[in-house]
């Protein structure tokens, strides 16, 4: 990591970003809050377990999750409905005991089952795709020390397409927050 | 560090130095045992998945499972060879053994979803430890039920007909009948189980993948957790989402015994034709899931050294909810004879009759002991705190449940509305291997996966040290 050229705004070939490691959960957060108040944008944290405010303090917008799952769960009643209805109505109507051939109300199992299928669907595939995984390969899989993300230390990367980002500057800002180490994230 | 001194009292935990002022009676029983920190607790779960060494009980357990799995194939060679005759099933029982063990395993298979999600989203700590095994355990009894209907259909080949699909036959399901709402049910509840164990699963997979020394084991885990990274963003939807399945689950898991009770329920036999089916039959299922979970908890907490984390909290907890099932299912079977007498039907008070003095009447005694009166013990804190004791009531409720359906079933089949049609029900020897079978099914798959997955949830357990707890600084400030 010698050649690097440094510059604010000079998009830098290699470099994926600087990451501190730090030793608990409060100096992760707030190390993180510190950054964002500092102007850094392009920000991520990693850490063993959920912390709360943690994505907030590094800017995620508000997920859309919901809103596929409520899309996904209304596609699944109304398909699970048209289901029962189609094929009992339509494609082979039977006279059950005198009953109507839409007798609607022994449609609701299925088209319960059906809208929560769906909607489980949604969630589980909708989170996925909102996070982008599966992701094989990603640049902070370098960092030899990062195997330690899933266990106990806890990691904050500034990117390297941050607007405000320099190489020296960011490593200066960092080392402020007294982290366990400073690492350069090669792609 | 003034921020950390603002920690809202509800979540404060003593400290051991504190705790030793009080006396011991008093103090709550933890949730994780003390002196735990975040690489302990990694490092003790995942290394039960990670040793190379094989424990020999892991052996012999797994063989004999394994076993019954062989019995299990041939009982199956058999039934598709010659038909469902093998079974005991006949006029006018046509639902023998092979229903019993559908709804025994269906019932079992409730306390898995009931403890990740209704506990969840009801915020009890303490489902943490026992909820990922609670899950694969939901998972291998809803297999082992999906084979009886799936053979009971006689030719289980055409068992695709099950589905609506367009074919050159022009025959669509009947969506009138509860038995084919029963295949959306199950399938349903098979399929968000799964997923929600496997999203549960992933972070953990992430570890093991962090921890494998071995390149291939790491590659196989490491392809499995989706190159999980533990990134806050991730993190956050990934909660979002682990609370939205919840939400979806807890009215799920209702609905499905809702719906096995309906196979029944919707039929115009005495004994079966009853509108309270559905909430007694998922509170059943719910003492029975909690009963599976300690007859599996109490050994393997044993065998694998949990104690720390599955404490005698839990335990005491699961054995209150046995209780309170219990109670539930007990007024159910008051309530039977209350409808059955009030009624004034003469068939419902002769299938009352026939139930306690009848050919059956000894199961109908048993029924009464395992489920009604061994569950009593509970009121005690004394058989609660007792592994033991708490092993012998959930065996007993294990065996209990199957009784019960036993009564449900053949025993209201057997004697129905003509005399001239009335007739005796006994399991053959098929029968029972196809039992023993699906037992050890049960088993083998749970025996792989507390040798190849964590049984407990490591990130969830991560969670519940103190030292877990950060707060920004607008949090701190209120």
């Amino acid at each position: 990591m010698t050649a690097i050229p440094s510059g604010i705004g000079t998009p830098i070939t290699g470099l994926y970003g600087v990451i501190a490691e730090f030793s608990d959960a409060q100096s992760l957060l707030d190390g993180a809050t510190a950054a964002q108040e500092h102007g850094y944008t392009e920000l991520d944290a990693f850490s063993p377990f959920p912390i709360h405010g943690l994505a907030e303090a590094v800017g995620l917008p508000k997920t859309r999750l919901s809103l596929i799952v409520l899309v996904m769960g209304i596609l699944g009643g109304l398909g699970g409905f048209f289901m029962c209805w189609y094929a009992n109505v339509i494609a082979y109507p039977l006279n059950i005991g005198g009953k109507p051939h839409n007798s609607w109300p022994a449609w609701i199992p299925v088209t319960f089952e059906c809208a929560i299928l769906l909607a489980a669907l949604g969630t589980v595939f909708g989170m996925l795709a909102l996070n982008g995984l599966p992701m094989p390969y990603h640049p902070v899989f370098n960092v030899k020390r990062f195997d330690q993300a899933s266990r106990d230390k806890f990691f904050l990367v500034i990117q390297a397409r941050d607007p405000k980002f320099d190489l020296y500057q960011v490593r200066d800002f960092l080392d402020t927050l007294n982290p366990r180490e400073i690492t350069d994230v090669p792609w | 560090m003034a921020i950390k001194d603002q920690t809202p009292l509800h979540e404060v935990r003593p400290t051991t130095q504190e705790l030793r002022m009080v006396p011991e009676r008093y103090l709550p029983t933890p949730v994780v045992e003390p002196g735990h920190s975040f690489a302990s607790i990694t490092d003790h779960i995942s290394t039960i998945v990670l040793r190379k060494k094989t424990p020999i009980g892991w052996l012999v357990g797994f063989t004999l499972a394994l076993f019954a799995v062989g019995l299990l194939t041939v009982s199956m060679t058999m039934l598709i060879g010659k038909g469902v005759g093998i079974w005991g099933i006949n006029h006018p029982v046509g639902w023998g053994m092979d229903i019993i063990n559908f709804v025994w395993w269906i019932g079992i298979g409730h306390a898995g979803t009931l403890i990740s999600a209704i506990l969840l989203l009801l915020r009890q700590e303490w489902r943490t430890s026992i909820n990922r095994f609670a899950e694969a355990m939901t998972l291998f009894a809803v297999a082992s039920a999906g084979l009886y209907p799936a053979l009971h259909t006689g030719r289980p080949w055409f068992d695709y007909w099950l589905f609506p699909y367009p074919n050159t036959m022009g025959l669509w399901p009947q969506f009138r009948s509860p038995l084919i709402w029963d295949v959306f049910a199950v399938s349903t509840y098979a399929t968000v189980s799964l997923m929600f164990w496997y999203v549960g699963l992933i972070p953990d997979l992430a570890t093991l993948r962090d921890r494998a020394t071995n390149i291939w084991i790491k590659r196989a885990y490491g392809a499995f957790a989706l190159g999980w990274r533990g990134s806050a963003k991730h993190w956050y939807r990934y909660e979002h989402a682990y609370l939205l399945l919840a939400g979806l689950s807890t009215p799920l898991v209702l609905s499905v015994h809702t719906i096995v009770s309906f196979d029944f329920a919707v039929a115009q036999l005495p004994g079966w034709h009853a509108t309270f089916f559905p909430p007694y039959f998922v509170a059943g299922a719910v003492f029975a899931g909690f009963a599976m979970v300690l007859t599996l908890a109490i050994p393997a907490r044993k065998f694998f050294r949990l104690e720390d984390f599955i404490t005698m909290k839990h335990l005491e907890n699961m054995g209150k909810i046995l209780l309170a099932t219990g109670m539930i299912v007990v007024y159910a079977y008051a309530m039977e004879w209350f409808y059955g007498l009030y009624s004034g039907n003469p068939f419902e008070t002769y299938m009352l009759k026939n139930r306690a003095t009848g050919p059956y009447w000894k199961m109908y005694i048993a029924l009464w002991v395992c489920n009604g009166l061994a569950p009593q013990l509970m009121w005690f804190k004394r058989f609660r705190t007792s592994t033991f004791w708490l092993f012998v009531v959930a065996m007993f409720v294990n065996v209990g449940m199957w009784l019960e359906r036993f009564v449900i079933i053949p025993a209201s089949l057997h004697r129905d509305f003509l005399p001239s049609s009335w007739g005796m029900y006994h399991g053959t020897i098929w029968d029972w291997s196809f039992f023993i079978g699906s037992i050890g099914l049960f088993f083998c798959l749970l025996f792989l996966f507390v040798r190849i997955l964590p049984m407990i949830s490591i990130f969830e357990m991560r969670t519940l040290l103190p030292e877990a707890q950060a707060h920004t600084e607008e949090e701190g400030a209120h």
